[in-house]
């Protein structure tokens, strides 16, 4: 056969199948119905992929195997693209998968949690007895605005001064912003042999810990623990697996067990992603109540009830959901 | 098997043949960078100017924008059709490495790594690992498994110069084909003696009377299809 009939033969099955293509790539929305059903797109792919290798052993003009070429390239994408359920894989996401794979890594999680509290417990300890061991952390100034940022006197408690006439809704941006880009960070660094995320662990540990420490004497303490316990629920442990996100990827390039380095990174990313993403979500609902439920002055009896219900609810979150429907899943 | 001199990557499909996609340099990736890097600029201007109007609410609104553009500002392209405006403007798309269009989760994971990549400053990291492998993909890339390649046209029209056809003394393979055609689009920039001193070195195929013509000739053949002249 040469190329003419070649073409002559098949030119029909090509337009048929780029009408399918232009569909599936929803550039025609509106174009009428196909000539043919679009259930036939993987057979008629096939017959494009056989016409392609034809005309490249037949060595028919280099025009028509670009063409048929450039068809087997889109019908490729097209037929193994990876699926987007966005909304539905997000419900999953939150009920099943997310806390899942915490629990799947707890390996990581528990390391993460002790390069983060180790810290933070051991240098809290030292800045409780040592009420000068803070300003070896940090400057006079920043010391200075801690204080007066849970000074049971002010009347905003938790800005600094220079935030002090910020609203709710302006401090809810600013955690938005700050705290789910640490998060991200931390995870991102662990591409770094891990380095990254340990480094940020001890860092956010030895700071929040200093801090802590410093202002768990009065006049501070009670304005302090108020404010901080109930967000911390939600913040702290999403930096924690934020961290152990991090942790994962750098263990998958020092430990690639049966894999190349590289192999053994790509299958590990995704897993890692949706840790942070997990606690990218948290740091978000960690930042509406540090902004709108944290500075709210309530007796101190409701704000500890709460803050226990908030742990309480994140621990159960983490350890129980998405048991029950493992088995249906993974048959 | 021959010594490659392109930086073709080659991805073979389960139905048996075999798809080329051609990774993007550093060069004109960090060009599509800077034109992201302007519109990203231009958005926060547009954003603070906007909504500091608003006071509280406003600057609440601006961080967040901060945040979602910083993070997400490539995510939210790419995942529509593997293109940031920058790499439309340069011709370039995202892809995976076996060419199927960018996920969400593989979007995600590249510009989450990109705050690595651009360590220390102007995009360092990311640039010497570009650097360090055969398909120009820095950190994030790795991690995901994605390439950023040309987005080839493929309905691109080769003209050459019209010359009336005549076939090949010899079967020619493919790349044999294709060889001649590129000589032949390219001839209109070249010097008639540049274009005699080429042609010459293929003396065996096209004879030595004006053997560019010849050649022009084969091109023509090869590109109208056998004999539709």
């Amino acid at each position: 056969m040469n190329q003419n009939q070649f073409e002559h033969t098949y030119r029909k099955q090509w337009d048929q199948f780029q009408q399918l293509l232009e569909i599936l790539e929803k550039k025609e929305r509106e174009a009428g119905k196909p000539e043919v059903p679009l259930s036939d797109f993987p057979q008629r792919y096939r017959q494009v992929c056989n016409h392609y290798g034809l005309a490249q052993t037949r060595h028919y003009s280099p025009a028509l195997v670009d063409m048929l070429h450039g068809l087997v390239l889109r019908g490729h994408r097209q037929l193994y693209r990876k699926k987007n359920g966005l909304l539905w894989q997000l419900v999953h996401f939150l009920v099943r998968d997310f806390p899942r794979t915490v629990r799947q890594h707890g390996c990581a999680f528990w390391l993460a949690f002790l390069l983060f509290y180790g810290p933070a417990v051991a240098i809290g300890t030292a800045t409780y007895f040592d009420s000068v061991l803070i300003y070896s952390l940090m400057g006079e100034n920043e010391v200075t605005s801690m204080e007066t940022m849970y000074n049971p006197n002010s009347d905003k408690v938790g800005r600094s001064l220079k935030r002090s006439s910020e609203t709710n809704f302006s401090m809810f941006g600013y955690y938005i912003l700050n705290n789910i880009s640490i998060g991200f960070r931390t995870f991102a660094g662990g591409i770094v042999f891990g380095v990254g995320a340990v480094f940020l662990l001890l860092f956010n540990g030895l700071m929040i810990g200093g801090v802590a420490g410093h202002l768990s004497h009065a006049p501070y303490s009670l304005t302090f623990w108020q404010f901080v316990l109930g967000h911390g629920a939600f913040e702290l442990t999403a930096i924690v697996i934020s961290g152990a996100a991090g942790l994962v990827i750098g263990y998958s390039i020092l430990r690639p067990g049966p894999y190349r380095r590289l192999d053994s990174l790509r299958l590990k990313a995704p897993t890692a992603l949706r840790l942070v993403m997990g606690a990218a979500l948290m740091l978000v609902c960690a930042a509406f109540i540090e902004a709108f439920w944290s500075p709210v002055v309530l007796p101190p009896s409701v704000k500890f009830s709460v803050a226990g219900v908030n742990w309480t609810l994140v621990t159960l979150y983490l350890l129980l959901m998405g048991r029950n429907s493992r088995n249906k899943n993974e048959s | 098997m021959t010594v490659r001199l392109d930086t073709i990557v080659r991805y073979q499909t389960p139905e048996g043949v075999e798809l080329s996609l051609l990774p993007a340099g550093p060069f004109v990736r960090g060009m599509a960078w800077f034109i992201d890097f302007a519109i990203r600029a231009v958005c926060y201007i547009v954003i603070t100017i906007f909504l500091s109007w608003l006071g509280g609410i406003g600057k609440g609104i601006i961080m967040i924008g901060l945040f979602a553009i910083e993070w997400f500002y490539p995510v939210l392209f790419e995942v529509r059709n593997g293109m940031t405006p920058g790499k439309k403007a340069m011709g370039l798309q995202v892809v995976h490495d076996d060419g199927t269009p960018v996920s969400w989760s593989s979007s995600l994971l590249r510009n989450l790594i990109r705050c690595i990549d651009l360590l220390p400053l102007f995009n360092m990291v990311g640039f010497f690992t570009m650097l360090l492998n055969s398909r120009f993909q820095r950190l994030g890339d790795l991690a995901a498994g994605t390439v950023v390649v040309y987005f080839k046209d493929a309905t691109r029209v080769i003209t050459i110069p019209d010359y009336p056809p005549q076939p090949a003394p010899i079967p020619l393979t493919l790349a044999e084909q294709r060889l001649i055609l590129d000589f032949c689009e390219r001839s209109g920039d070249l010097s008639d003696d540049r274009r005699r001193e080429l042609a010459s070195l293929l003396a065996p195929l096209c004879g030595s009377k004006s053997p560019e013509n010849r050649l022009l000739a084969y091109g023509n053949w090869f590109l109208k299809g056998k004999g539709a002249a």
